[in-house]
Order: structure tokens, then sequence, then C-alpha cells
């Protein structure tokens, strides 16, 4: 790849490319005769089939010229195939496709082509090796963390003026509180995967475990939401404490399928229990939250109560229980955000850092590694625990089928992509993650398909994550940073980084 | 004792395909220390690609039983074995000197997109099939009745059992996949083709796990593209209960969920099956965390 360089173009090899290609045609034919090219159909007999030929070859075409493309690109004729996929793009915008799947092929297929091309011109020019590129997005995220130093306060300034911009609709709201569940969902997550390192693959379960316990608690003890949003934190904890025990023992992979299986006991049994659940049709009707418990959000509050817009002298909106939940959710996930930041810092925090890095070390050391590792998982819990009772309060209803894997696999996807430990990534992933399907609501169908497509070339592209970057917790002989770091501490990371260099892995 | 032959035989099927994907699982894990979160759906397509089959085949005009079937097991075995390939060669390889939570994001991601897929393309509806095989075997003066397609199920199971045992213990490709599995790097210095024996543990993956997705497709007569989930899910447990990168050991732990599920279900009832396979898994590993027939790790420090 290297070597390459786009001044002298080789003489093109055209029958290696030409079958380079044709082979790459030929997988995907064999990929897309049976289910593009076969489609089942229910007719009145029975199950019946219909052919769809032409999006088979339209896709083996695409292909095809797209291997080709690329080929080219590598052989340094990066120019004249950039012309031709723009080209391509063009015509799939404004010239008519016969069918609709064509022209969103041909779009895409030219613009990645496209961009492929770019990116080998550009590298080209600059003959960076992929390393070279690496690390220099690596100093990239290195400058984003540094930035976030000033950019978080900003980003939370703006966070906590958006509802009283003109910009602020009921929409934009309601996108903005589900970004921020997600994004204290991640930063809660990034605690047991991030600090910890470990691989929880049933998050959504303590998600579940604290919308039920408000829903519940509401609905049979009629207890207000803020008697149970610590009860459900603590309801979430215990239940992780509960799993954590016999599990945590268990390496890194039997860890990871034995959380899964969790999350979907605790789904199964919610949808079970139906008696004390409502099984499949979930718990309706989960009072709102209340202005802490002294005012309603209501137009005509209820005999005994006020109303919040009547408190403050204000005209009635609806709009102000959704501000309201905004600010809650805003509060809750800067808690987390603080917690990690804090907890960082001292000795728990840096035992859990440890741990991630080496396991034996730090038993060697005298960290009590179950313990360590249940609080990790009880306060990601609780944190879980949190979001789930606001997911209740402000859905009003939930249902089993909100706490699927699916959730968790996003929240983790969250955590990783953004780059594991670092909570800036988070936001970013986040609004990556859950802002653009959102932007893209019109696409339905193809959402998700982009979504999983999405996952793999983010991964692809920044395998350690998007801002993975992660500066040394404390220098053996530098100068520790911001006045943190305790000797014991110092200690403990220096002599675990001794035990792993000498291990022969 | 009839009800209880009964359900042994419900279970050992479920349990011959469980195993069947396991095995998939078990041996990608073995060679590249990887969850293959993908290849539940990997079975799911298998148990497309089936149904698809048969129902060109029917439209063809053959209705001639045994010959539909073995078209259907090959077609599935072939094209599910190209996803599985295609798979490996656009979302894994590119990962595999990464952290290892790249290639697990990767493959939740490929694992999202390839339901997507089938679902737009093959629509979200459940596909009812009329039984391809009917009929059943009676034993004991009818008080236990087999279906011919667990039967079917359980000796192809074993067949290609035999076969696999031999493919990987006898042949060089074997010889090669085991070496990848303990040392892939020396392997390499020997002449072995690391990429290409890799390749070929997702194909091989593959097309067990499309067996198995038409065996369901046989045996429970309807599909939908969310069926790889769970039956991912539960093959991978059988995977660590039965010791993860054992082969015998997946198939061990195959059957031995399959039997927890059918005895749970035949007398508890349906609802909690789920829940005692998982707690089964939990019970083993914490009592055996190498699985049933997992050698015990030894970390060197």
């Amino acid at each position: 790849m290297t070597a390459i360089s786009l001044s002298s173009p080789r003489a093109i090899a055209w029958p290696a490319i030409l079958k380079e290609a044709a082979m790459t045609a030929f997988v995907a034919l064999l990929l897309t005769i049976p289910l593009v090219g076969l489609r089942t159909v229910d007719r009145p007999t029975g199950l019946g089939l219909e052919t769809r030929w032409d999006e088979v070859a339209a896709a083996v075409g695409l292909v095809f010229l797209g291997r080709l493309g690329l080929c080219l690109i590598r052989e340094g004729h990066a120019v004249t195939v950039l012309v031709l996929a723009a080209a391509a793009t063009a015509a799939g915008f404004f010239i008519a496709m016969p069918t609709e799947a064509l022209r969103v092929i041909l779009i895409a297929g030219g613009a990645v082509i496209a961009i492929r091309a770019i990116l080998a011109i550009r590298t080209g020019r600059s003959k960076l090796s992929q390393a070279e590129r690496d690390k220099r997005m690596d100093h990239i995220a290195a400058q984003v963390q540094h930035a976030s130093r000033w950019l978080g306060p900003i980003a939370v300034v703006v966070a906590l003026a958006f509802p009283f911009t003109p910009l602020a609709d009921r929409q934009l709201l309601d996108i903005g509180i589900l970004l921020l569940t997600y994004i204290m969902l991640g930063w809660g997550l990034n605690i047991v995967v991030g600090l910890a390192g470990l691989l929880d693959l049933g998050y959504v379960a303590f998600y579940a475990v604290g919308a039920y316990s408000y829903a519940l608690l509401a609905h049979y003890f009629g207890f207000s939401f803020w008697v149970c949003l610590p009860l459900a934190g603590f309801l979430a904890a215990m239940s992780g404490v509960l799993l954590g025990f016999p599990v945590l023992r268990l390496r890194g992979d039997y860890f990871a399928i034995v959380t899964l299986g969790f999350g979907e006991i605790i789904r199964i049994i919610l949808i079970n229990w139906y008696q004390f659940t409502g099984g499949p049709n979930g718990i309706s009707g989960i009072p709102r939250p209340s202005f802490f418990g002294i005012a309603d959000f209501t137009r005509t509050p209820a005999e005994g109560t006020a109303a919040f817009h009547e408190m403050f002298g204000l005209e009635f909106s609806p709009l102000h229980r959704i501000i309201f939940l905004y600010y809650l959710i805003l509060v809750l996930a800067l808690v987390v955000n603080l917690f990690t930041m804090r907890v960082r810092k001292l000795p728990l925090g840096r035992a859990w850092e440890a741990l991630r890095e080496d396991d034996i070390a730090c038993a060697s050391l005298g960290i009590n590694r179950t313990n360590m590792k249940l609080a990790a998982f009880a306060i990601a819990a609780m944190f879980g625990g949190f979001a789930g009772s606001f997911f209740a309060t402000r859905q009003g209803f939930i249902s089993p089928e909100s706490f699927t894997f699916i959730e968790s696999a996003i929240i983790l996807a969250i955590v990783v992509l953004g780059g594991m430990g670092s909570q800036i990534g988070v936001v970013v992933a986040a609004l990556l993650v859950i802002g653009l399907p959102e932007a893209f609501r019109e696409l339905a169908d193809y959402r998700m398909l982009a979504f999983g497509m999405g996952m793999v070339l983010i991964m692809l592209w920044r395998p350690r994550g998007l801002l993975a970057h992660r500066d040394p917790t404390i220098l053996l002989h530098g100068r520790p940073k911001g006045g943190g770091g305790g000797p014991a501490a110092g200690t403990a990371a220096a002599g675990g980084q001794g035990i792993a260099g000498g291990s022969a892995k | 004792m009839e009800y209880f032959l009964q359900q042994l035989i419900n279970g050992l099927s479920l349990g011959a395909i469980y195993g069947l994907i396991a095995i998939g699982y078990t041996m990608v894990y073995g060679i590249i220390g990887m969850i293959n979160f993908a290849h539940g759906e990997i079975y799911m397509i298998g148990a497309f690609v089936a149904l698809i089959t048969f129902l060109a085949i029917g439209s063809l005009g053959i209705t001639w039983v045994p010959l539909a079937l073995l078209i259907m097991l090959v077609a599935s075995m072939l094209f599910t074995a190209v996803y599985g390939w295609t798979v490996e060669r656009i979302a894994y390889r590119p990962l595999r000197s990464s952290p290892r939570l790249a290639p697990l994001i990767s493959a939740i991601g490929m694992s999202i997109f390839l339901q997507n897929y089938v679902q737009i393309l093959q629509g979200a509806r459940s596909k009812p099939l009329q039984p391809i095989l009917p009929g059943n075997l009676t034993l004991m003066d009818g008080a236990v009745s087999v279906s011919y397609v667990r039967l079917a199920t359980i000796v192809i199971t074993i067949a290609l059992m035999y076969g696999f045992t031999q493919l990987i213990t006898r042949t060089s490709l074997g010889r090669a996949q085991r070496a990848c599995e303990q040392d892939k790097k020396m392997a390499g210095l020997l002449g072995v083709n690391v990429d290409r024996v890799i390749s070929l543990t997702f194909v091989m993956g593959a097309a067990l796990a499309a067996v198995a997705g038409m065996m369901v497709l046989l045996i429970y007569g309807v599909i939908d593209f969310y069926i790889g989930f769970l039956a991912g899910v539960k093959a991978f447990t059988a995977a660590v209960l039965g010791g993860i990168g054992s082969l015998p050991g997946a198939m061990l732990g195959g059957v031995v969920i399959g039997l927890i599920e059918a005895f749970w279900s035949g007398y508890m009832g349906s609802e909690w099956k789920d829940v005692a396979t998982f707690t089964i898994l939990v019970l083993v590993l914490i009592f055996r965390p190498t699985g049933l027939l997992g050698r015990p790790e030894i970390e060197k420090v």
C-alpha cells in the first residue's frame, strides 16, 4: 500500500484485476440469488415465490464495478475512478431508475467508491502510511480529550440553555431527552466496561429493574417518583450484587454470556409473571413526576396540590413537563459523569483501572478482586436503575419489549464506538448512534440496516473507538496531573505494569 | 415412562440442532478467540435458504421427497457457507489484531445488519410451511411416537458429526485447523495458510448451522427473521457449557441444553424453559468454570 504513489501509475494488469472483480461478483451472485432474487410471498394457497432477477443483476453489476474501482484505486488511478464514481452518483440522483433499490445502491455505491478514491488521493499526496494515519487520528482524539476540559463545561451550559432557545420545540426536546438517557446509560456502563474492563452484555436488565421498580411501586403502593428513584437505584444495585456475586469469578467471555443470559432471564420473568408485572402487555398509567413533590404539571391539579404554572405565575404549557424531564435527565447524567470523573482519582477507581489492565497483578498486590468488581457492577447497575425509573416516568408505559438485547447492544456500542473509558467519546457516539437514526426517521426499514452496517464500518475504521486515547493515569517519574494520585496508588500501577511487562504474553 | 421417552427423543433432536450451531461458535472461538455474534443469524439464513430452495424446486416440479430434501440440504449448506465466508472477510478479518472488543462490536453490528437484511427482503411475517416429511414412527404399541423428521434430524446430525470428526482428525485441513488453534503464528511459519484456515472454519461452521436451520424448518414448520437470536444465545450457552473450544463438548452441551429444555417444558410447562437453561449454565460455570469437557486454562504470569 505504502509504496504506491499517484504520480507514476503502473501499467494496469487487466487480466488480474478483471479476475479479482469477477470473483467478487461471483460471491455477490451466490449471496444474492437465494435471498434477494427469490422472495417468499404470502399467497392464498400458502407461501409462494417471486423472482427479482433484476435486483440480483444490479447488485452483482455494482459489486463488479465497485471492486474494479477499488482495484484501480489500488493501482494508482484514483482520479479516474473518482470522476466515474461521482458520475455514477450523479446519475443515480438525476436519472430515473427502474427500481428504487437500484437508485439507492447506485448513489450509495458511487459515493462510497468516490470517498475511497478521495482518501486514496489524499493519502497518496501526503504519503502517509496506515499506521501514520492512525497516529494522526489518535492525535486528534487526544486533542479532543484535552479540549473536553473546556468543551465539557460549554456543552453543559449549552445543554442547560437549550430549552430556553427558540429552537426548542417538543420534538427536539424529546430527542434531547432520548439522547441524554442513552448518554447516561453509556456513562453508567462505561464504569463496568471502560473502567473495570468487564464485558457486560446484559446492562439493559438493570435498566429494566429500575423501570419496573418504579412502575410497580407506584402501581401497588402509590409511591411518588421522588421516593421511588432512590429505591429503584437501590433495587437495581441489589440485583447487580445478586448477579455479580456468583459470576464475577468467571473469565471474560464466560462473564459476558452469563450477563447476556441474565438480561434474558429478567425479560422472561417480566413476560411470564403476568399476575404481577402485567406480562407482555406491560404497565400503563405510570404516574408522571411532580415538581419535587411540591407542584404538579397539570392544568387543573387534584385537590390539595399546587400547579406548577400557578406557583410560578406562568402561562400553562404542556412543554413545562417536558422541560422539567429534560433537566431531570440532564442532572442525572451529569451526576454519573461527575461520579466517574471523581472515582478515577480514588483508590476504588484506581483499583478498577488496574484490574482492567492486569487481573493477576492486582490479586498479587492484595486488591480484593471480587469486591472491587462487585462494587463496579453494583454502582453501574444503580445508575442503570435510575435511568430506568426515569424512562418509566417519561413514557408512562413500559413493557418487556423495551428491554430486549438490542438495547444492551446499543448501549455497549455507544461505549465501545466512543472509545472505551472515554467520557466525551460516549457523548459523541450517542450523538451518532441515537441522533443520526432519529434524524433519518423516514428511512424507516433501512434505518436498522444502516445502523448495523455503520457499527461494522466504524469498528473497521477505528478499532479502538472513535476517541480512543488514554493518557497514563499516573506517571512514575513524571509530574502528577492535577495533584491527584496518592503514593499508594502510584506504586500499585507501577507494580502492575512491571508484572505485565514481565509476563510471557 | 412413555412420556419420558417421548421427551427424550424431543430433547435429543432439539439438542442435535443446538449442537450443530454450537460447533460453529466453539470452532471460531477456538481459533480466533472471539464470540461470533452473527452466527445465530447465519443459522437463520440457513433456514431461509432451505425454505426458498424448497419452494423453488417445488415450482420446478421436483416432488420426490428424498431428492427434494437432498437438494435443500446441499443448497442451504452451500449458500449459507458463502454468507459465513463473506461475514468473516468483511467484518472480522480486518480486525484480527485489534483489541478484543472490536470484533465483538463488529459482530453485533453484522448480526443487526443480517437480521434487518432478511426482514426487508423476505418480510417480517413468519413463514409457515406444510410438513414435508409427515408421518410418525410408533414404538411400544403406539405409546411413543417419533416423527420421521426428528428421527432424520438425529440421524443426519450423527452422520455429520462422524464426517466432521474425520475431517478434523484425519485430513490435512483438519490438522492445519488444529495447529492454528494452538498457535497461529507458529502454524503460519510452518507454511500453513492461516487466513485460508480461518476462512474455512467459518465456512464449515456456517454449513453446519445451515443444516440446523433446515432441521428447524422441517420440525417446526415455521420460521421468521428473528429466530437467530435466541437459538444463537442458546447454542453459545451450549458451547460454553461443553467447554468452549472443544468440539465434542459443543455437541454434548447442545444435547444437555436440548434435554433440559425438553424435559422442563414436558414436566413444568414451557414458559420458564429458557430460565432453566440459563440457570443451569450459571450453576455449571460456578462449579466447573471451564465447562464440562474444557481443559483448565493455565495463565502464565
